[in-house]
């Protein structure tokens, strides 16, 4: 099944795939905030497209997978770039698609070096509130299968001579699958209850912060800083 | 029997939100040591009955497990006491690998992450899965889910087994594996299938459930006889191959 991509990336084996969950957040957060902050210009860009595509290729995650995926922010990041390009501010609009993608592809390259459970549990333990990061949690494992769903819809679809769904079948469809995503994820919450979960996922592996870990994170954040610096000088 | 029952139920009663009644009124123990088979029409209550012994469900009614009575306060000791296998091994294998599912349980008990794992790893290979610890659940056949599904529960050290239709989705050398496997354990257990074969060879006592009731309860071959619950009697096999 697709849905299982970056579920399938995050259990590789690479420098960045075994560095603590927390690292990884907070060298993410460097990065973002310096992108967020850099007025960019198209070397600027380029600057950071390199960082990010280092630590893709150090993490042995498919470059044009994970950019293609990337892909999904731009719709929304390009409606709001439509209001600046129309307002006559084109460097705006290029500037706000570029930051837009690059974070998404960033994000991306946490989610596939952290397992979610991993993940979640590092947010817990930065400060994140439990509830927001329980939501994250069944949103994440709900979102699959609601994409399972879909495509078992999709085979059975297809099976039956199927092809191009029109409007009318098409929100027709999207009630089906919500109903049987709800009624699936229920039996997957059944599932979890049965077996004591109370909120929290514990992990079989304790999160101990290695020398390794603190050289990741050290040099994550110098080189975010080190680029916000040079990018910004030079605009 | 003398014994004091593992599982006590009087009056059970419960209706889904669309009105459906699911069970009406129903009675059962199940005694130490037993196996018991449930069978019935689907849609008869056999599974929403099953979810009340590990208080998914509550209804109406007098549910006690081990002396406990399903109540919010009992519910952690009561879930550690009922593994609950589901029908549709896809819906209970949800963390990344194997192992870390079947330490799930576990887990939530409150043991370490090495105790965890080493309950996981023997509750793996009593159901022959150890090679596949490190693997993706979604990447495992039907059977091999299945039997990742009861280490799962097995990992809990249950006193009782609720096993929702465990053939289903099988091929049938898994589903005499699973037989094998489930026969061997020594927990009381409670059996939900349409399998007389299967209800034959694990039960001693089947219960038949219609219409959200308790319709009879005997010895397995009494109860399969009385309702014509045989998939495929002798006779229409062998008027199918003339």
């Amino acid at each position: 099944m697709h849905h299982v991509v970056l579920e399938r990336w995050s259990r590789g084996a690479s420098f960045l795939h075994s560095r603590d969950a927390r690292v990884k957040i907070l060298v993410l957060l460097a990065y973002l905030v310096a992108l967020a902050t850099t007025p960019l210009t198209p070397a600027a860009g380029a600057c950071y497209a390199a960082l990010l595509g280092v630590a893709i290729v150090a993490a042995r995650l498919p470059l044009a997978g994970l950019a293609l995926r990337a892909a999904a922010v731009l719709p929304f990041a390009g409606t709001f770039a439509l209001f600046s390009l129309l307002a006559g501010d084109g460097a705006r609009a290029a500037s706000l698609v570029a930051k837009s993608y690059l974070s998404a592809a960033a994000a991306l390259a946490l989610a596939g070096t952290t397992s979610m459970p991993k993940l979640v549990r590092a947010l817990e333990s930065l400060g994140v509130p439990r509830f927001l990061t329980l939501v994250i949690q069944f949103l994440y494992r709900y979102l699959f299968v609601i994409s399972e769903q879909a495509q078992h819809m999709r085979l059975a679809a297809l099976a039956r001579g199927g092809g191009r769904l029109r409007f009318t079948h098409a929100a027709g469809a999207a009630a089906t699958l919500f109903g049987r995503s709800y009624s699936r994820a229920e039996g997957i919450h059944g599932a979890m209850l049965a077996r004591g979960f109370h909120g929290r996922m514990e992990l079989l592996a304790d999160a101990r912060l290695g020398a390794a870990d603190v050289l990741f994170l050290v040099a994550g954040v110098a080189a975010a800083v080190a680029l916000r610096l040079m990018t910004g000088a030079a605009a | 029997m003398n014994a004091r029952p593992l599982i006590e139920i009087r009056g059970l009663r419960y209706r889904y939100d669309d009105g459906t009644v699911a069970l009406d009124g129903v009675d059962f123990q199940l005694f130490p040591g037993e196996s018991v088979v449930l069978l019935g029409p689907n849609g008869s209550g056999k599974t929403t009955f099953a979810h009340h012994l590990n208080g998914l469900l509550r209804g109406e009614g007098f549910v006690s497990v081990c002396g406990l009575e399903v109540e919010q306060k009992n519910l952690a000791e009561i879930r550690r006491k009922v593994g609950l296998v589901f029908q549709d091994s896809d819906e209970q294998l949800f963390m990344p690998s194997v192992l870390e599912d079947v330490a799930f349980g576990p887990l939530n008990a409150g043991r370490t992450p090495e105790e965890a794992t080493a309950i996981a790893l023997a509750a793996l290979d009593q159901t022959g899965m150890r090679y596949a610890a490190g693997r993706a659940p979604y990447h495992l056949s039907a059977g091999e889910k299945k039997r990742v599904a009861v280490a799962g529960v097995l990992a809990m050290k249950p006193e009782i087994l609720v096993l929702d239709e465990p053939t289903t989705f099988l091929d049938p050398p898994a589903q005499r594996d699973l037989v094998k496997l489930l026969g061997g354990l020594g927990q009381s257990k409670i059996l939900i299938t349409h399998d007389a074969g299967l209800a034959r060879a694990l039960a001693s006592r089947a219960v038949f459930f219609e219409r959200g009731k308790i319709a009879a309860e005997g010895p397995v071959a009494e109860i399969v006889e009385r309702f014509g619950w045989e998939a495929a009697p002798p006779a229409v096999t062998a008027a199918a191959q003339n």
